[in-house]
C-alpha cells in the first residue's frame, strides 16, 4: 500500500474529481501562440498545461543525421522543473527519452516526411504543469503545432488514455488514478484511416478489460480530434 | 539500431510473408530456437543468458541494501538497467545509452514490476530506511533482432536464479549466498510482434526488424492478464490488429514461460 491512496475511486458512479467514467477533464487547445516558432500550440487538460512548438523544415544539425530521401522528424518532449511536486532535476532523463521517441513514432506516419529531402522538422514539448497525461497532452499540442507551422499531413494525430480504477474502465485518468490506479493506456491514432500510432499499457487488465479501455480510449481521441479541428479553425478561419 | 537495408530486401521479404512465407522458412507464429542457461556468472547473485536464434542476451542481478523511496517506504527497489555494447552489433556504438536502450529497459522493466514478480514488500529490512535494492542488468552479447523478448525472459531467469547473500550487521557479505531465493510471485513474459506491410509474424529477425513498420510488445503472467505493452516503429496498428497480437501473444507467452521452469 502506497503513502495517500485513497479508500475508493467511484463513490456512486462519480470519480474523486465528480467525473462520470467516461468523461473527459476539460480541454482548451489554441493554435499559434509562439511568435518565434514556425508553429505552436498551448494545450491547457485539466491540471495539465502543455506547449508545443514546431521548427522546419530546416537544415539538419549534426549533417550526418540527415537522409537523402525525406525529413527526419525530431520530437523533445521536457518537463519543466516545477511543474510536478518534487522538483524534477532539469535535462532528459529515461522517462522523457522514451516519452520522446514514441512521441514521434505517434507522429510520423502523418507527415509527409518525403516532400522535404535533407532536412529536419523539430518539435518541441514544454510540460509545465503536470497532472497526469502528460504524454497525451504533449502529442495532441505537437500535432497541432505540426499544422501550424504548415506541414503537409495526412491527418492530425488526437491522443487519450484510458485506464483501470477502483475495478472500472475509466476514461483519461487524473494523477490520483495514475498514482494509485491499476492501469493505465495511453493511445494516439490518425481519425481518418481508423489506425493507431501509439499503444503503451502498464497495470493490469484482463483481455476483455483491455479491449474496453482501447475502445473508451479511441473514442476519446475522437473527442479530443474535433478540439484539436476547432482550434485550428479558430485561427484560420472557414467553416 | 540504424542499417541500410535495400528497398530490394524489404520487397522481398514483405512479398514472401504475403504468400505466408518467412524469409528464414519459419511460420508466422514460431520462435526461433529458444535456450535459456541459468547461474551463468558467479559473482551475480543471479544470472541468465537466453538465446533466441543468434541473439544472445546476458542478464544479471546484483542485490545491495539502500535506501527506500519516501512514497514506498515498506518496498524494496527494482532498477532495470539496459546496455547495448558495441560488441553486439556494428551498430552500437560506446557512450551514454540512447532511446531504443532505454527503451528496452523500460519495457522490461514494466513487464516486472506491473506483474508484481517481485514481491517488493518482502524485501524491506527496516521500513522507511533500509531495504533491497534489486539490479536488474541486461547485456547484450550478439543482436540478430528481437532484443525485447530475450531480455525480458532472461530478466526473468535471472531472478529465478538469484540467492540472497549472507548479511552480517546489515553490510552484504558478496561472494557468500545464502540458499534464500528472492520472492517472486509471478512469471510475466514479453512477447514481440512485427507489421511488415498486412503481415504480422512473431520474433522478428534482424532482417524483419530492419523493415518492419511497426512493432507492438505484449507482456503477460501466467493467468494470461496483460501487464504491460509497447508500440514501436513509425508504422500503424488497427484496432483488430492490436486484438489479434494479443490473443497470439498470450498463446506464445504460455510457450515461453516454460523456458523459466
Amino acid at each position: 500500500m502506497k503513502v495517500g491512496e485513497p479508500e475508493k475511486f467511484i463513490v456512486k458512479g462519480k470519480r474523486l474529481d465528480g467525473r462520470k467514467l467516461d468523461e473527459l477533464r476539460e480541454i482548451k487547445i489554441e493554435a499559434g501562440i509562439l511568435k518565434r516558432a514556425d508553429g505552436s500550440a498551448y494545450v491547457e487538460w485539466g491540471g495539465n498545461k502543455v506547449m508545443a512548438a514546431c521548427y522546419g523544415p530546416r537544415e539538419v544539425h549534426p549533417r550526418h543525421l540527415a537522409r537523402s530521401d525525406k525529413a527526419i522528424l525530431r520530437c523533445t518532449y521536457n518537463m519543466a522543473p516545477f511543474s510536478v511536486s518534487d522538483r524534477k532535476r532539469p535535462g532528459p532523463d529515461r522517462r522523457s527519452r522514451e516519452i520522446s521517441k514514441v512521441t514521434r513514432e505517434a507522429l510520423e506516419p502523418v507527415v509527409f516526411t518525403n516532400l522535404f529531402p535533407r532536412t529536419a522538422i523539430d518539435v518541441f514539448i514544454e510540460v509545465l504543469q503536470a497532472n497526469a497525461g502528460t504524454r497525451c497532452t504533449g502529442i495532441a499540442a505537437a500535432s497541432v503545432a505540426l499544422a501550424d507551422a504548415g506541414i503537409p499531413m495526412r491527418d492530425l494525430v488526437p491522443s487519450c488514455a484510458a485506464g483501470k480504477v477502483g475495478g472500472e474502465i475509466v476514461l483519461d485518468l487524473f494523477d490520483v488514478e495514475d498514482n494509485f490506479g491499476e492501469a493505465d493506456l495511453p493511445v494516439a491514432m490518425i481519425p481518418r484511416k481508423n489506425e493507431i500510432t501509439l499503444l503503451q499499457m502498464d497495470g493490469n487488465l484482463t483481455q476483455e478489460e483491455f479491449e474496453k479501455a482501447l475502445k473508451l480510449a479511441m473514442e476519446g481521441c475522437i473527442k479530443v480530434y474535433e478540439l484539436q479541428k476547432e482550434a485550428l479553425r479558430r485561427k484560420y478561419g472557414g467553416a | 539500431m540504424f542499417e541500410v537495408v535495400a528497398e530490394v530486401k524489404k520487397d522481398y521479404i514483405a512479398n514472401l510473408l504475403e504468400n505466408g512465407k518467412r524469409a528464414d522458412e519459419r511460420g508466422f507464429d514460431d520462435y526461433r530456437p529458444i535456450v535459456v542457461e541459468k547461474g551463468v556468472s558467479n559473482r551475480a547473485e543471479g544470472s541468465a543468458l537466453v538465446k533466441i536464434g543468434k541473439t544472445q542476451v546476458l542478464i544479471g542481478v546484483k542485490l545491495a541494501i539502500g535506501e527506500p523511496f519516501p512514497d514506498m517506504p515498506n518496498s524494496g527497489v527494482l532498477t532495470t538497467n539496459a546496455e547495448l555494447i558495441p560488441l553486439a552489433s556494428p551498430d552500437f556504438e560506446k557512450g551514454p545509452p540512447d532511446e531504443d536502450t532505454i527503451e528496452i529497459a523500460r519495457v522490461v522493466d514494466r513487464g516486472i514490476r506491473e506483474s508484481q514478480c517481485i514481491d517488493l514488500d518482502k524485501l524491506c529490512i527496516v521500513a522507511g530506511e533500509k531495504v533491497w535494492i534489486i539490479f536488474v542488468d541486461i547485456h547484450v552479447l550478439d543482436y540478430d533482432g528481437n532484443l525485447f523478448d530475450a531480455s525480458a525472459l532472461g530478466a526473468v531467469a535471472a531472478l529465478l536464479d538469484t540467492c540472497m547473500p549472507k548479511v552480517e550487521e546489515d553490510m552484504v557479505i558478496y561472494g557468500e549466498k545464502t540458499t534464500e531465493r528472492l520472492p517472486i510471485l509471478h512469471k510475466p513474459v514479453e512477447t514481440t510482434f512485427a507489421k511488415i506491410n498486412k503481415s504480422i509474424v512473431v520474433d522478428p529477425s534482424l532482417d524483419e526488424e530492419l523493415v518492419m513498420d511497426a512493432r507492438l510488445t505484449v507482456a503477460t503472467d501466467e493467468n494470461g492478464t496483460i501487464c504491460a505493452m509497447q508500440k514501436g516503429g513509425s508504422g500503424t496498428f488497427t484496432q483488430e490488429e492490436i486484438l489479434e497480437i494479443i490473443k497470439r501473444g498470450t498463446r506464445k507467452g504460455s510457450e515461453l514461460r516454460k523456458f523459466l521452469e
